[in-house]
């Protein structure tokens, strides 16, 4: 047996670094990772994260009672800020969930194996994240009882959704979003639910398996149309993951709100989503990595790369903010220049600062090598980007409605105690659901993982067994 | 091993030394097939090959991941998934273009199920009633969306998926199939299947075991 390096960090292109470390046979990956479901008590940490989540998640379910029943007037929307917290909230969660599908598509499509350790993950993170953002728009109507009339369902109305609207594209570009991500998530997961009932000790585990791994036995014959349906959800996905942000950014770049009406929205747009999603899956990954052993999968080199790209897509944002103002200025419109020189020294000023410096300023450490593979300095960095893509999206929302073209009507928007609540508590969601998933889904792609193991290469071993045979 | 070796040396005497797959079929005890494990992907793919090249039809192997290059060792053709999938996108996409037409650029009354419905032509800003340029968002979303929904429920179909029960379950190696080994099953209605000359092709092929699979 060769030895197995502990560190695949190196930069030497002569030498392929090894995906998974210290496990080389398939049955010690089984093991490993199956044994985050199978320990009969998940650690302390997750019970204390599992708490606070909880607890926020049923104040969000409080407040949003509270909401239905005295109207959206308990947030601090008001003239001329008529789209305050909830829509800033669900463009941030929309774009979080960026990631998961570019993980889990785009990189399979170009053939990146190292996403095999963190796929499963990600895929998880994307569903919750528009699960949380698909709620904002939905509590943001007003009357929700009637919040079927944003499908195109017959109603005592006789009226039908207005299709030229970016919102009601939104509206099939989010579902659209839920509807493939979700799928993509469970067929991924059959062959390990399938493992996992395999290796049940109790009848109830196995049955309850075993019902949503549908029987699946491995056959060649299924394996060979399931890499099909793989390869065309993760063609379709593609796609879909450009157009959903692309989508979202219509709702303000087809509108006129100087700020808002201009032609780079959607690809600054998709590259801040990417951008936050990756930051958010690492936010994640690291502590799972830490508390459930999982470092031999999600190695340094693997956050490495996560890193670098965050670095990439970090500076496109930043080129984006450049880029924007720079039209406003080279457009030659009052209301366009007005808005951007607003933004940077109005009196929003501090938020857009706080974006910059945590969007563009900070993520530069990661030109370093030591930052790209320091835990805390990238834990750190992860949570600043979390907050400045926030940020963001209360910059171009909020800056641009309170101050447009009357100024009669500019104001200054304050969020109240329910708004601030509420976000709180959709991180609350959020985790409360990713914890879940942890204690009882396969969090990484096992067949997936073995695959990519050398010993998976059919023509790699055992060449004397196949002469004998 | 040790298992393996017991095993392979019962066939001589088996009672189920029979000439004809017929009579399998009708004894008391129904054999589904001949299950043989195998430990390395190197191995079944080799093995495969050679069951491929017997002639068997009734046959599969099962593996923990889609073993690189086992399909085409088996002879498995290409599926028709990917032209059922676009038949699903191109009916997302028509549904999406009749979709908006009919219920923004129409007064038509069709009925729609249960009740008449009756399409309502929008007049925004003086744009045309058939504004194609903003429907593409909706009639891409419907095509991605119906396509993705095809392509996973077209998936299940031709698996034969959801099955909850199958004679290969009732094997005790066979849990492992979802961890680390590897298996080839021939049935026992397949025609050229004899019990004794199955399981003597399985054991030449470097089975670790070959053991009988009852339905």
């Amino acid at each position: 047996m060769t030895t197995l390096p502990l560190d695949n960090t190196f930069d030497d292109p002569t030498r392929r670094a090894p995906l998974v470390l210290n496990h080389d046979d398939f049955g010690s990956v089984t093991n490993t990772i199956c044994g985050v479901n199978e320990r009969p008590k998940p650690p302390r940490a997750w019970y204390i994260a599992f708490a606070i989540s909880s607890t926020f998640l049923m104040v969000l379910g409080v407040l949003i009672g509270y909401l239905f029943w005295t109207g959206v007037g308990v947030w601090g929307n008001q003239n001329p800020a008529m789209w305050g917290f909830p829509i800033v909230n669900f463009v941030f969660w929309v774009g979080i969930g960026h990631a998961g599908t570019l993980i889990s598509a785009i990189l399979y499509l170009f053939r990146q194996k190292w996403r095999t350790a963190i796929n499963r993950f990600a895929e998880a993170m994307t569903i919750f994240a528009v699960i949380c953002a698909g709620m904002f728009p939905g509590i943001h109507v007003g009357r929700v009882w009637v919040s079927y009339w944003l499908f195109p369902i017959p109603n005592q109305m006789e009226l039908w959704p207005q299709f030229r609207s970016p919102l009601l594209w939104d509206v099939f570009a989010v579902g659209t979003y839920f509807t493939v991500s979700l799928l993509f998530w469970y067929v991924g997961m059959i062959p390990d639910l399938a493992t996992l009932r395999d290796r049940a000790k109790t009848k109830l585990k196995a049955i309850s398996y075993g019902i949503f791994a549908l029987g699946w036995r491995g056959s060649i014959r299924h394996w060979h149309r399931y890499e099909r349906a793989y390869l065309l959800l993760a063609a379709l996905a593609t796609p879909l993951v450009l157009s959903v942000h692309s989508v979202v950014s219509f709702d303000f770049a087809v509108a006129q709100v100087p700020g808002w009406h201009t032609t780079i929205f959607p690809p600054y747009f998709v590259a801040g989503a990417i951008f936050s999603g990756f930051a958010m899956v690492m936010t994640l990954a690291i502590p799972a990595r830490q508390w459930w052993g999982l470092k031999d999968f999600i190695t340094l080199r693997h956050l490495e790369t996560m890193n670098k790209i965050i670095l990439v897509t970090g500076s496109m944002v930043g080129y984006a903010y450049v880029m924007e103002f720079f039209t406003a200025w080279y457009s030659g419109a009052m209301y366009e220049s007005f808005a951007f020189v607003n933004r940077m020294f109005g009196q929003y000023a501090w938020a857009y600062w706080i974006m910059v410096t945590c969007n563009v300023i900070v993520p530069q450490l990661f030109w370093f090598k030591k930052a790209r593979q320091s835990i805390p300095i990238m834990f750190g960095i992860c949570l600043l980007v979390n907050v400045g893509m926030w940020f963001e999206r209360f910059v171009i929302i909020v800056t641009s409605l309170s101050q447009d073209y009357l100024p009669a009507n500019w104001d200054y928007f304050h969020p109240t105690w329910v708004d601030l609540l509420m976000l709180a508590g959709s991180f609350g969601l959020f985790l409360t659901l990713f914890l879940l998933f942890i204690r009882y889904l396969p969090v990484i792609a096992i067949a997936e993982v073995k695959a990519i193991m050398p010993a998976a290469n059919p023509h790699a071993h055992d060449h004397d067994k196949e002469a004998s045979a | 091993m040790n298992d393996g070796a017991g095993t392979t040396a019962v066939p001589a005497q088996s009672p189920r030394t029979i000439p004809s797959p017929s009579s399998v079929d009708e004894s008391s005890e129904k054999l589904y097939g001949l299950l043989a494990e195998f430990e390395t992907p190197a191995a079944i793919v080799s093995a495969a090959k050679k069951v491929n090249e017997a002639g068997y039809k009734w046959w599969d192997c099962c593996a923990p991941f889609p073993v690189h290059g086992l399909d085409k060792a088996m002879g498995i053709r290409p599926t028709i998934l990917p032209w059922l999938v676009l038949g699903a996108g191109i009916t997302g996409g028509i549904i999406g273009t009749v979709l908006q037409w009919f219920t923004n650029a129409t007064n038509l009354e069709i009925w729609g199920g249960p009740i008449w419905v009756t399409g309502y032509a929008f007049l925004v800003s003086g744009k045309p009633f058939a504004s194609v340029p903003t429907w593409i968002p909706v009639i891409f979303e419907l095509t991605v969306l119906l396509s993705a929904i095809g392509a996973v429920v077209f998936l299940l179909l031709l698996n034969k998926l959801p099955q909850l029960y199958h004679p290969c379950f009732k094997n005790e190696r066979f849990a492992r199939v979802t961890d680390d080994r590897f298996f080839i099953i021939i049935e026992a209605k397949d025609p050229l299947f004899y019990r004794a000359k199955t399981q003597q092709l399985l054991t030449s092929l470097g089975a670790t075991a070959v053991e009988e699979v009852q339905a």
